[in-house]
């Protein structure tokens, strides 16, 4: 008999105590022991985790005002700039921004130590930021220059917000060119000398739930060790089903834009990032928990390694370049598994997505709904879904 | 008799010259190359490991040719505060002591297959792999 469970009943068993959860890989077992009709009718939840680096991210900090007042124009934070352009006293922290007397890449492949991920993650992390503003002056708001120290419970708000999050799947990145590359997928060796991927697979929350029937916006999720919401699709959500000759292969290109209050989230799960040759960005945890609503939910959520594929992609000329198209695809067991098959070569691969950070999320987010402390968000508005078609636009010049 | 793990810098001049062979043939030494660089017409290094009663003897030869000789006394250790085990060093490792344990998918280091390339150290993106004098 099929199943069909609504959100207000799955957060009465969650209030009770009595909520069936289980992780995705979990999930997997469970199918693989009982069939799918039965684990559908069984599990009420289930938790997914990925903990990568996400670009795309950042903070909204308002300060609190200064006396006498000032309209903050330009402002560093242990130095790196933040925009702020909002108002007096706000700013947005992104996280690629570099320190401003970062070298970059003028000594190649540059450093990139400390960027705006890397303030996030200070910030979090409880340690003192120098906070520097300079201002024009107005007669509301006189004053023209500040150097002060800040920590996050000093100011008044902390909002990370997150344009472009949890991508639901991503490229194999390889070179076939002949000199060693230093990219956002990290260093790549000539001639196909190793691949490097950056996804949880089984575990990623957007592969589990391709056609987005559960997540949307106003979900409920684990971000950054504390709570968060998705406040949105993320930027560049371009969902689709990969369809190779008639055959599913999972799914790509959908993303999240996540929120959530900076001040009750954790080192743990933001982490500043930097790549060599390419720059800084801030590693971001996040975990979605998928209602089983119905069997369909479930056989998606039970996708494993095997049935997800990611594209392999040459980021030596294809990519720079802008040109379309791709080396294949490999399932994410190969890719997990070490080695993979390109073009007859075999390559070893590395991941920059960590599976203990995921599953740890995903254990964690599990016993938060066990422990009837976290209940299912029902989304106020549905995302745009591979049916609806979306594609991106590149920039025409003139 | 322990193994003496020793840096060796050289200029142009030595990279030419069959040095490993002298250490072996005229000091009876037993040398284990961890790690070499050495190109025609540029300046070389190695990292040797070398046993034997004359070791003291052979070093002093490599001095007298001009080699810089000094003991390798740094090592490569893992932040485990900082790793977040996500595997990014495991891709360039040349020799295997970082990699990934299955199906833990978590990243284990192995200091003894370490030969000090110091490639970790730089692609880290969590800047979890230190030098340690």
């Amino acid at each position: 008999m099929s199943v069909e469970k609504t959100y207000a009943e799955i957060n009465t068993k969650i209030k009770a105590g009595k909520a069936i959860v289980v992780t995705a890989e979990e999930l997997i077992t469970l199918v693989e022991e009982k069939g799918l009709t039965k684990a559908a009718q069984e599990v009420d939840v289930v938790t997914t985790g990925t903990f990568a680096p996400m670009c795309s991210s950042g903070a909204f900090l308002s300060f609190g005002h200064t006396k006498p007042r000032m309209k903050m124009q330009k402002v560093w934070l242990n130095g790196v700039a933040a925009y702020t352009g909002i108002a007096a006293v706000d700013a947005y922290i992104g996280a690629t921004e570099m320190h401003e007397d970062d070298p970059l890449n003028s000594n190649y492949p540059g450093e990139f130590r400390y960027g705006g991920g890397h303030v996030i993650a200070d910030l979090v992390a409880r340690k003192p930021v120098k906070l520097k503003a300079l201002a024009y002056g107005t007669d509301c708001y006189p004053r023209r220059n500040l150097e002060t120290t800040i920590t996050l419970d000093d100011i008044n708000e902390a909002i990370l917000f997150n344009p472009r999050n949890a991508y639901q799947n991503y490229n194999c990145a390889v070179n076939l060119t002949n000199r060693t590359i230093y990219t956002y997928m990290g260093m790549i060796k000539p001639h196909m000398g190793n691949a490097n991927y950056s996804t949880a697979g089984q575990l990623s929350p957007l592969l589990k739930d391709p056609h987005f029937k559960t997540i949307g916006v106003g979900t409920k999720i684990f971000l950054g060790g504390g709570i968060g919401y998705v406040a949105w699709n993320g930027t560049q959500h371009f969902p689709s089903m990969i369809d190779v000759e008639g055959k599913e292969l999972g799914s790509a290109g959908g993303t999240l834009a996540v929120t959530g209050d900076l001040k009750q989230m954790n080192p743990r799960w933001l982490v500043g990032t930097s790549y060599l040759g390419y720059g800084a960005t801030l590693s971001v945890g996040i975990g979605i928990p998928i209602p089983i609503l119905n069997e369909e939910i479930a056989r998606y959520a039970a996708k494993k390694d095997e049935e997800l594929f990611a594209p392999v992609v040459d980021y030596g000329e294809a990519y720079p370049s802008f040109t379309p198209g791709n080396l294949g695809y490999v399932s994410y067991a190969d890719l997990k598994s070490g080695k993979i098959t390109v073009n007859g070569k075999e390559i070893s691969t590395a991941p920059l997505s960590s599976m203990p950070r995921a599953r740890e999320i995903a254990a964690t987010l599990k016993g938060w709904i066990q422990k009837g402390e976290f209940q299912l968000t029902e989304p106020v508005k549905t995302l745009p879904s591979p049916a609806d078609g979306f594609t991106a636009h590149s920039i025409k010049e003139d | 008799m322990s193994p003496k793990r020793i840096v060796l810098r050289f200029g142009t001049d030595i990279s030419v010259k069959p040095i490993v062979y002298r250490l072996v043939k005229d000091y009876d030494l037993v040398v284990n190359i961890v790690k070499a660089d050495v190109n025609p017409q540029k300046e070389g290094a190695m990292i040797l490991e070398v046993t034997g009663d004359q070791s003291e003897d052979g070093l002093n030869y490599l001095r007298n040719l001009g080699v810089s000789v000094q003991n390798l006394t740094q090592e490569i250790v893992r932040n485990d505060e900082k790793c977040v085990m996500c595997g990014a060093c495991t891709g360039v490792c040349p020799t295997g002591a970082l990699y990934m344990e299955r199906p833990s998918m978590e990243v284990r280091f192995d200091g003894d297959q370490c030969v000090f390339c110091q490639l970790c150290v730089k692609v880290c993106p969590m800047w979890a792999m230190e030098v340690r004098l």
